[in-house]
């Protein structure tokens, strides 16, 4: 494993995750499965000595640089103590490490491998958080990854297991498999004609947590939406993968296929004229903040998946939800932004690339 | 509106779906929705909460006498979960077992694990029980500024350390 990471070229690249491809990728964002584990022999985090969590995180690192499939040569290793705040949350805005490790204290590191296939945290909430990421809902392949880091994981580590409860976590509503399969789709038809209440509704009882971000009159909306299962004690690790990736997720796809084609039949005029207007705004804005950004790249992402319009290429809108959150923004330009530059340096950064034009050429 | 945690405009308006409880509707400033959206979509807090007030229906006496009851490994009290819905170690969940389950069937519906199992032994409960317990006493031995003894019990943990591990390199000393 290496032990650092380039930031900076970290910045310029979009993960895998993010490359706008894979099975349902005009409606599915992507899939990340994690599975939450513990060490056998230390207090979970909460009672940890900063003694404890540092032998956790030296222990972990120090096994897995024993590891030698190729997987883990490629690994970067990255302690997260004394990283700059700017760099810590460009891992959180590529959803290689939580918020919460982020902004917590002590020992704690994350580990990832150079294409952002996956990553481990040391000393989140539980001592090992494994997350494995796709483009698109690809269940399958996410999960079979996943439980071939944990194998490996499992073969230098001994886990907190118990015959009855399965894998022993700090929070008891991870317990069992310590499984959590999550699909982030997007879902702006259903939100334009005002089904998502009814979609939220048909999910309930039977066991997923489907969580979504909305905007209310004039506020901005992204129109992504989380679907996860919420149990994980007492279903094996192949059902609570079909309850979400075969059961939930396609429902919620037909329904917002079906919204999409219900709108270009009825309303199509109205949608393009908004999906022109959203092009226009980020293409010649001078200030814009992340939250309008997000609503404007929503509608694009729309009206090129319905066949609206043909360019820019999914790509790079991808590319610009990632790229124009802050810490990326900070990391391109190469120093420090305060809010009002951050909002004139994001609409110079939009208009450029929706020109057609690479970073290269940005300044 | 003004967002729930702090003084800011609230410009997200979430929509949390949990059972039992149903659907939550939380109105944050933009600072704090992406501090919730970036969290996992796991809800402990309202899954505990809920199930933790059934437990709330005891009588008084006996939530008090429960809240008082302390892990031998860890020393974390009953109140101390109540009120961080996090566990101190894995003993917890023998310690605890009882007045855990309760709040287990509430979350999962479930008491019994069905999956995946590690493949190695784990070593008896007990050994590893005694690991965390050292753990705490070298802590506690360190506080109190008795460095002879704690060493001594780092001694005796690297002595049960698990044999597995790879043995350590200068570049794991602490710089």
């Amino acid at each position: 494993m290496k032990r650092d990471a380039d930031f900076d070229e970290l910045a310029r690249y979009s993960g895998e995750w993010m490359r706008g491809e894979g099975p349902e990728s005009d409606i599915v964002i992507s899939t990340r499965i994690r599975l939450a584990r513990n060490l056998a022999d230390f207090p979970f985090i909460r009672r940890c000595s900063d003694e404890d969590r540092l032998s956790i995180e030296r222990t972990v690192r120090a096994r897995m640089e024993s590891l030698t499939d190729a997987h883990w040569k490629s690994a970067h290793y990255v302690d997260l103590e004394p990283l700059s705040e700017i760099d810590r949350q460009l891992l959180v805005e590529r959803q290689l490490i939580s918020r919460e490790i982020a902004e917590s204290d002590g020992s704690r590191a994350v580990a990832f491998d150079a294409t952002e296939g996956y990553s481990v945290m040391v000393n989140e909430e539980d001592h090992l958080r494994i997350q494995v990421m796709k483009s698109g809902l690809d269940i399958k392949n996410t999960w079979e990854q996943v439980n071939r880091i944990d194998d490996m994981l499992e073969e230098v580590i001994l886990y907190a297991f118990h015959p009855r409860y399965g894998y022993l976590t700090a929070c008891p509503t991870n317990v069992g498999t310590g499984l959590r399969v999550s699909v982030m789709l997007h879902l702006p038809a259903l939100v334009i004609t005002e089904q998502m209440d009814r979609v939220f509704r048909s999910m309930q009882r039977i066991n997923v947590t489907v969580r979504g971000l909305y905007g209310e009159g004039s506020q901005y909306t992204g129109d992504f939406y989380q679907v996860s299962n919420q149990v994980t004690l007492g279903h094996s690790e192949a059902d609570l993968l079909a309850l979400v990736g075969d059961e939930v997720a396609p429902r919620i796809i037909e329904y917002e296929r079906k919204a999409r084609q219900a709108l270009l039949k009825n309303n199509r005029d109205d949608l393009h004229d908004e999906v022109s207007r959203a092009m226009g705004i980020l293409s010649t804005a001078r200030k814009i903040s992340s939250e309008e950004t997000m609503h404007h790249l929503s509608k694009i992402r729309l009206g090129i998946s319905m066949g609206l319009i043909e360019q820019p290429d999914v790509k790079v809108i991808n590319q610009l939800f990632l790229q124009t959150q802050s810490a990326h923004l900070q990391k391109l330009q190469g120093r420090v932004l305060g809010t009002a530059e951050r909002h004139a340096r994001r609409a110079s950064f939009l208009q450029h690339h929706l020109a057609g034009k690479d970073d290269a050429t940005w300044n | 509106m003004k967002c729930q945690f702090c003084e800011k405009p609230a410009t997200f308006h979430i929509t949390e779906l949990t059972e039992p409880v149903g659907p939550q509707v939380m109105h944050l400033c933009e600072e704090h929705a992406k501090g919730f959206l970036n969290k996992e979509a796991s809800p402990p807090m309202t899954a505990i909460a809920s199930a933790l007030a059934k437990q709330l229906g005891q009588s008084g006496d006996v939530l008090e006498e429960l809240d008082q009851k302390e892990c031998p490994v860890c020393g974390i009290s009953f109140f101390e979960f109540r009120n961080s819905g996090r566990l101190g170690c894995p003993y917890d969940y023998t310690h605890f077992e009882s007045d855990l389950r309760p709040l287990l069937v509430n979350v999962h519906d479930k008491t019994e694990h069905v999956g995946k199992k590690p493949t190695r032994s784990a070593g008896t409960a007990d050994s590893l029980a005694k690991m965390i317990g050292l753990r705490r006493e070298m802590e506690e031995a360190i506080e109190r500024e008795d460095y002879e003894r704690a060493s001594e019990i780092r001694d005796e943990i690297k002595a049960m350390e698990d044999p597995i591990a790879p043995p350590s390199t200068p570049s794991d000393t602490q710089s």
